[in-house]
């Protein structure tokens, strides 16, 4: 299978069971998609209609049970474990609905995980570090850890951990679940931001009408089949 | 490795008391391991330098009768001391004891002694011999603190000594005690009285005569000899290194239950960790990690404890230890119950061997304990540990 140049998501009757008892849940079946290049696109649906696992699919945490996706001309489910983690590494960053930040670290050793992990240099991480920490507005923070932190500002912190790379795909689960209106806005507007600045594609798994109302473009699943697929014009998104 | 140490470092620095409680248990075993160890070698190298220095100086010739385990062979373990020793003698490098069995009656008791005749001059031994060349009206005589202890006698005592001549007839006549000496060398003074020689030869009628012949240089080669024995320095010291072999097979128990009690800590942790951390486990290979670069994250983190340990251990066992080695440990019971070279005070001695052969088992175990418990992270399903739901 081959991508055309501005994709940079390719997913072909995709289908993804579990293990339950002594035989098998399906949590995706038939999934169809295409993703383009710096699309903000959302999968939406209720609690196990398949949208994280299938996050997780793409984000090459997990593997099809059978068809293809393919990530960044990748095809998941024939990576090996060294090669998925180079595809993480290297291409996607993370944003996860609990935060998942490094407790023990500070926020500027946060943010800079992912680069001491592409082996960049101390003084060209430090300057990238500081310009995500900057676009989030965390220069205050450098030296917090996130128990200190309010749960607006460690988002803000797993949004910096996961932009400091300049990926070419965010992959965020929920990232608003646990904020209040005011953050979650203020989150939201800043991954427009990145979005459109930085042409980075981001895709959402959320059932939050505050995130629904910035995305570009909405997958609807309902158990485990994309229910309705459709592209939102720009004044009919929230700014 | 580099970014596993460095990561591992700000975990176990973020990770505080707990770090550092495991890190101060097995910084302890570090200091206890190399002091203990320093005071085996401390005393093996004590024990034999005593040695050395009252008894075996540098390797003996004994007559091929003696054994110092049987006094009934004193009777006959004496000959006239072999020519090629004359020149030897006469230099003072080498010391000619003759050895007798006698009786020692203290204040109408009765005590069975060696009798020790020994040059007034030599200087091979640490005996204080030259107050044997003292003028009195009776035979000079000096004995160790231990059994002037036991039989109440002190320097400027009489006591009458009785002995058999080469013929086995008996005499007896007065000694005095010119001089008492301390050793660590229980042998050297249980039961032994030291006379001058050529007093004893007469005593004894066993002109030109030794049943011992003591040289002071190890290193020069021993021809054989008809009628006598070479016995070399590590023959004559070979119970202290029994004994220390014994020892340290001993402490060897304690060592481990030491390192047990360490590693049990490390390991708990590892354990605790795995549960505990399943979220932050997950993140690092959302991040980019593979398992097992995950694997070897909380294995160096774990084999990190052993350095830390060392360093905080650096920091209060080089003073403690420095100072031991400058005074010593008093053994808190009587030294010379134990029957065998060794001092009241023993003074650790360390080697860059021992410090660096000790740094690098503990490392290595602890290790090989971190790894153990932290090769089921390879087992993880990430998706399930980035939401912490492993069971």
């Amino acid at each position: 299978m081959t991508m055309d140049k501005n994709e940079i998501i390719q997913i072909k009757e995709l289908k993804k069971n579990f293990p339950m008892g002594k035989g098998e849940f399906t949590a995706l079946s038939d999934i169809n998609l295409s993703l383009g290049k710096g699309e903000f696109t959302g999968l939406i649906g209720p609690s196990g209609s398949g949208k994280t696992t299938l996050l997780n699919i793409v984000g090459s945490l997990d593997t099809p049970t059978s068809g293809e996706a393919w990530v960044l001309d990748q095809s998941i489910g024939k990576l090996t474990a060294k090669e998925a983690a180079q595809l993480r590494k290297k291409n996607l960053g993370f944003i996860f609905q609990s935060y998942n930040l490094l407790a023990v670290h500070n926020v500027f050793e946060n943010v800079e995980f992912p680069l001491l992990l592409l082996k960049i240099g101390a003084a060209e991480r430090r300057k990238m570090v500081m310009d995500a920490l900057e676009w989030l507005g965390l220069t205050d923070k450098v030296r917090s850890k996130p128990p200190q932190l309010s749960g607006g500002e460690c988002q803000r912190v797993a949004i910096a951990r996961a932009m400091v790379k300049r990926p070419s795909l965010v992959l965020a689960d929920e990232p608003t679940a646990n904020l209040d209106a005011a953050n979650s806005h203020h989150i939201l507007q800043t991954m427009v931001k990145l979005n459109e600045e930085l042409k980075t594609t981001f895709l959402f798994a959320t059932h939050d009408e505050k995130v629904i109302g910035y995305l570009k473009r909405k997958i609807y699943l309902f158990d485990g089949k994309v229910a309705k697929d459709e592209w939102v014009t720009s004044n009919q998104t929230a700014k | 490795m580099k970014t596993a140490l460095k990561l591992a470092y700000r975990n176990l620095v973020g990770a505080g008391l707990r770090t550092w409680l495991n890190v101060i248990v097995l910084s302890f075993s570090f200091v206890v391991i190399i002091w203990l160890k320093g005071i085996l070698v401390g005393w093996d190298y004590q024990a034999k330098s005593d040695m050395t220095n009252w008894e075996i100086g540098g390797g003996q010739y004994w007559h091929e009768q003696y054994d110092p385990f049987d006094p009934f062979t004193l009777a006959e373990s004496h000959a006239l001391i072999p020519e090629q020793f004359s020149e030897e003698i006469a230099q003072g490098d080498m010391v000619p004891v003759l050895m007798v069995q006698g009786t020692l009656y203290p204040q109408g008791r009765m005590q069975t002694v060696t009798i020790k005749g020994i040059d007034a001059d030599q200087d091979i031994f640490l005996l204080p011999t030259n107050k044997l060349d003292t003028v009195v009206d009776a035979v000079p005589a000096i004995i160790g603190a231990a059994m002037a202890e036991s039989l109440h006698l002190t320097e400027g005592d009489l006591v009458t000594l009785r002995w058999r001549d080469a013929w086995g007839t008996f005499d007896a006549m007065d000694i005095v005690i010119t001089d008492i000496f301390s050793s660590n060398v229980p042998s050297v003074e249980a039961a032994q009285i030291y006379i001058p020689l050529e007093l004893l030869r007469e005593m004894t009628m066993m002109q030109d005569e030794a049943t011992i012949l003591t040289f002071r240089d190890p290193e020069l080669s021993r021809p054989a000899v008809q009628g006598w024995i070479h016995k070399p320095k590590n023959v004559l010291t070979a119970s202290v290194d029994r004994m220390i072999k014994t020892k340290t097979a001993g402490q060897s128990v304690f060592y481990a239950i030491l390192l047990l009690l360490a590693m049990l800590a490390i390991f708990d942790t590892q354990v605790l960790s795995i549960f505990r951390r399943q979220k932050e486990i997950g993140t690092y290979i959302a991040l980019g990690y593979t398992r097992r670069e995950v694997v070897g994250l909380f294995t160096v983190e774990g084999a990190m404890h052993s350095i830390l340990a060392a360093v905080v251990g650096a920091l209060y066992g080089i003073p403690f230890l420095a100072w031991q080695a400058k005074v010593g440990w008093t053994i808190p019971m009587d030294a010379g119950d134990f029957g065998m070279a060794m001092a009241q005070t023993l003074y650790p001695v360390y080697s860059a061997g021992l410090v660096v052969s000790t740094i690098l088992i503990v490392v290595i175990i602890t290790t090989i304990v971190s790894y153990w418990p932290s090769r089921r992270i390879a087992k993880m399903n990430p998706t399930e540990a980035l939401r912490g739901r492993i069971q």
